[in-house]
């Protein structure tokens, strides 16, 4: 090897500099890898984001603004004729205990000796429109408390509770005829002397949707027990259901067509869009057979429908994981097929189906969709269900449909509640995702 | 008798046939279980399994069928002067059902004797008031013809109730002395069972076809009886949707398509590149603590639910997007003039999708054999290239079976689109501007107080056929591609 044989234009490389080939492949390389970073990185904020806005704006709801005051229950007024008798009390509307709260602020305010120009009407304004009501329930339970002074703790006003909350300031209500920025200056007063404060709201977590006028009473207790009713259905329902078609499917059905069409139905049915569901659930169960709109039972049965294929499918995973060896050793010590699945199979794939059912109801109980349909939206479930059949069979809503709902509202106010909606249900899911890992940890087999 | 107390009732018939059985299989064997043909436990499954089967299954079928022929006969039986000018008969039926139902509660509550109730006359009692102290509101006072219907309906259903209630009873009973009869210590009792068993269990799997049926069924038959008060063309080839519930609507599915699959198509632009990206990060390049960290929190946003997304969307997404792109937004252009717009619904739709995507590929890029990543390296291709140029080529089918199921996931989502991409149909380009889809349609035809003969509700059914075919024909199409995938390397 001589100089003479190099090419005289050959560009001198050496491995120990880049050239500007490699160089850019080098980078070609960085580059590919950053967007990588990029993706998981953009996928993790929208992560972050959409935790950092649930918990920022529902956290409020699990807050409310209470005004406490002390209320003469004034005999005049409530009870005419002196003679507690419970049926002309009744006929005392809320109409008439309204005058009371204007008296009640006007004690107050001389008591603790807030000079405001505001008018008792407006002072009264302050409270929840459920605030004669309260009295009026308190006072009908009990005749006898009639003439006494009782000390009440009422719901403030959705806006004053917004006030309080940071939601309503005085720039944002300059065209808010609701409030005005006396009654805010009479509040800040108020909150002073101790009278209006922000306490824990235990009522939102077991309490009773409210009309669209008095969002700071709107509670998601009943929904919950639709919720709970139609996960109930559910459970009852597709477990069993579920388990004994992949029974039959895993461990009995001959190779045919037939095997071939359930296989393939079960794994079309999966992917079919929930709406089509809540389709079906509308022409048969409501249409045809004529259910109760509403009812959490047809809830039950459509979202049962829906997430069969679900638990089907993790059913059939988890028993194709138990070695055919389990089986051999059932059959040779005499077990007949049956005997073998049912005795020896299914107690070892259990934990793997109970994790895959609880996946299933997750995704059940976050499912909006459908139950728009079948009429679980547009009413209000005032009271709790007091037994199994009323709590199958009587209208009532759902947590994912109470927080739609609420988000159709007019008023923000329920938006703040539907939040809080959605943190109570994701507490739901993620406890229950929870169980099922710590389950599948806890007893997952490898063979 | 409530139905509870029959199921109930039935289910202790089961349980003591259970134990009885046992017992006459031990004694027929001289209490020597040893002389018995199978276990003893199994001659008392035979019996309870001979009780509960037959009686549930009648007392299913009889409760989903006894409303619909009860139904028929007293719609049959209505004159057709009963069904006023304006109203439908499907309408009157249900009057006639909440005429009935009050007076049930009328009985039950003791405010109207039984023979009260069955001898009303719409002349001689303000029927309307009477059921109004039970909280049956009626929209007008009842006719005559309305209030035999509803007594009609009463005795039929009670009728059928006590022949239901009888039928089952007997034969519970009928499956129990037949099978007590035949438990003898040569009976096969286990074979019995065990066919039993079988037999349920092939009905469950059935179950799905069945769910099948009845989604293909229901939509088919409203979708017909759409057609014909619609005119096909219209609705395929047509281009306004305006539903009018006066009549004259003009209801064609091509604008809603266009929404459909513009906010499929944003979804998808979001959706895509960054999980694709993450997931070839994932699978090539992260270590493994980053993997196990990173792949859990992303799927994540697949299992929170939609509503979730929806309100993010209408609450916080879209009006965000009002501030950038709208009147005295942060751009100073005035684009965008509702929160409500494809790019909010789609965007959002996308943060929901990107987990699906990713965990698809993800798979899909592990199942590429290793020998042909060293086989690049060999050759001197540095990490990216491999991936550009042998991996991604490799795991094409399934990537794009990955983005059709993504897809259909996309074109089937209702509840981000329903609060995100507001209610106008037409056939716009501009993201920033409202448009509809085929979901969001389905459920504003839906809900509320439609009647279900008006083709402005039965429209429904067709969109829901329409998008069940669509989803369908894309999940057949990805799981073909994925799986003709597959044969190549496995």
């Amino acid at each position: 090897m001589t100089d003479a044989s190099m090419p005289e234009n050959a560009v001198k490389t050496s491995i120990h500099t880049l050239d500007a080939r490699t160089k850019k492949r080098n980078a070609a390389e960085a580059r590919f890898k950053a967007y990588g970073i990029a993706a998981i990185a953009a996928g993790l904020m929208m992560l972050v984001v959409l935790v950092t806005t649930i918990v920022g704006n529902g956290f409020g709801a699990f807050q409310q603004t209470f005004i406490t005051l002390d209320v003469e229950l004034v005999e005049k007024k409530l009870d005419k004729k002196g003679n507690r008798d419970i049926a002309d009390i009744k006929k005392v509307s809320t109409f008439g205990y309204a005058p009371l709260l204007k008296t009640a602020f006007e004690t107050k305010v001389e008591e603790l000796g807030i000079e405001t120009d505001l008018k008792s009407k407006s002072m009264s304004a302050l409270l929840s429109k459920s605030a004669p009501a309260q009295m009026r329930d308190f006072v009908l339970e009990d005749v006898s408390r009639i003439g006494q002074t009782v000390e009440f703790t009422f719901l403030a006003n959705s806006r004053i509770d917004g006030y309080l909350k940071g939601r309503v300031t005085r720039e944002s209500i300059a065209n808010d005829k609701n409030v005005s920025v006396e009654q805010l200056d009479f509040v800040d007063q108020m909150v002073e002397a101790g009278v209006i404060e922000k306490r824990f709201n235990i009522d939102f977590i077991i309490g009773a949707d409210a009309s669209d006028q008095r969002p700071e009473a709107a509670g998601i207790g009943v929904a919950m027990a639709g919720s709970f009713f139609m996960m109930l259905v559910v459970l009852c329902l597709a477990l069993p259901i579920g388990v004994a078609a992949s029974i039959y499917l895993e461990e009995f059905a001959p190779k045919n067509w037939l095997t071939d069409v359930i296989e393939v139905n079960i794994s079309n049915l999966a992917a079919v869009p929930s709406i089509v569901f809540g389709i079906l659930g509308l022409a048969v169960f409501i249409n045809y057979i004529h259910l109760p709109q509403s009812a959490p039972l047809v809830g039950g049965l459509v979202l049962t429908l829906m997430t069969l294929p679900t638990i089907i499918i993790s059913t059939r995973a988890s028993l194709k994981a138990v070695p055919p060896s389990i089986r051999d050793a059932a059959l040779g010590l005499g077990a007949s097929k049956m005997q073998s699945v049912f005795h020896h199979v299914l107690p070892l794939a259990a934990p793997g189906i109970l994790t895959g059912t609880i996946i299933g109801l997750a995704q059940a109980l976050g499912e909006t969709a459908p139950l728009l349909l079948i009429g679980m939206i547009g009413f209000i479930a005032s009271n709790p269900p007091d037994s199994l059949a009323s709590g199958l069979l009587d209208p009532n809503s759902a947590m994912p449909a109470q927080i739609y709902e609420w988000a159709k509202r007019a008023d923000p106010a329920f938006y703040e509640r539907a939040w809080g909606g959605i943190i109570i249900l994701l507490v739901f899911l993620v406890t229950m995702n929870t169980v099922a890992v710590i389950l599948r940890r806890r007893f997952e087999r490898r063979w | 008798m409530p139905v509870l107390w029959l199921v109930l009732i039935v289910f202790a018939l089961a349980t003591v046939g259970f134990f009885v059985g046992r017992m006459r299989a031990l004694q027929s064997a001289g209490g020597d279980s040893r002389n018995l043909h199978s276990l003893p436990y199994f001659y008392g499954t035979n019996v309870a399994l001979k009780v509960l089967v037959p009686a549930l299954l009648v007392l299913g079928i009889w409760t989903l069928l006894q409303g619909v022929i009860i139904n028929n006969v007293v719609s049959s039986g209505l004159p057709a002067s009963a069904i006023p000018e304006g109203s439908t008969i499907g309408l009157v039926m249900s009057e006639v059902r909440r005429v009935a139902e009050g007076l049930d509660l009328l009985v039950a509550e003791g405010l109207m004797s039984q023979s009260q109730s069955e001898n009303l006359r719409a002349e001689f009692t303000d029927v309307r008031a009477r059921l109004a102290e039970v909280g049956i509101a009626l929209g007008a006072n009842v006719e005559n013809s309305v209030l035999k219907a509803a007594q009609s309906y009463r005795s039929m259903t009670a009728t059928g109730s006590v022949i239901m209630t009888l039928l089952v009873l007997c034969l519970a009973i009928a499956g129990a002395g037949f099978s007590i009869a035949q438990t003898h210590k040569n009976f096969r009792a286990r074979n019995t069972v065990e066919r039993g068993v079988l037999v349920l269990l092939i009905a469950a799997a059935s179950l799905a076809i069945l769910t099948t049926v009845g989604i293909v069924l229901s939509m088919v038959f409203e979708t017909r009886n759409f057609f014909g008060l619609h005119s096909w063309t219209d609705f395929f080839f047509g281009s306004t949707w305006a539903p009018n519930f006066r009549g004259d609507s003009e209801l064609s599915i091509l604008p809603l398509l266009w929404g459909t699959l513009y906010i499929s198509f944003v979804a998808l632009l979001v959706a895509v590149p960054v999980g694709l990206f993450a997931a070839i990060y994932l699978s090539e390049y992260a270590s493994r603590p980053v993997r196990s960290f990173a792949k859990p929190l992303l799927e994540i946003l697949a299992g929170i639910p939609t509503i979730v997304y929806g309100l993010f969307a209408l609450v916080t997404f879209g009006p965000f997007l009002l501030r950038i792109f709208g009147d005295g937004g942060y751009l100073g252009i005035d684009w965008m003039t509702d929160a409500r717009s494809v790019a909010t619904a789609g965007i959002v739709m996308g943060i929901m999708l990107i987990p699906f995507v990713s965990s698809l590929s993800d798979d899909i890029i592990n199942a590429v054999p290793q020998s042909m990543r060293d086989g690049s390296y060999g050759l001197g291709a540095t990490k990216s290239e491999t991936i550009k140029q042998v991996v991604l080529p490799a795991a094409l089918p399934g990537i794009v079976g990955a983005i059709l199921l993504a897809t259909s996931r996309a074109i089937g989502e209702t509840m981000i689109v329903v609060m995100g991409a507001g209610a106008i149909a037409r056939f716009a380009g501009n993201p920033l501007e409202a448009l509809t889809t085929i979901t969001t349609r389905i459920v504003s035809q839906l809900t509320g107080d439609g009647d279900f003969a008006s083709p402005e509700t039965l429209v429904a059914f067709a969109l829901g056929l329409t998008l069940f075919v669509l989803t369908l024909g894309l999940n057949v199409l990805a799981l073909y591609i994925v799986r003709k995938y597959r044969e190549q390397y496995e």
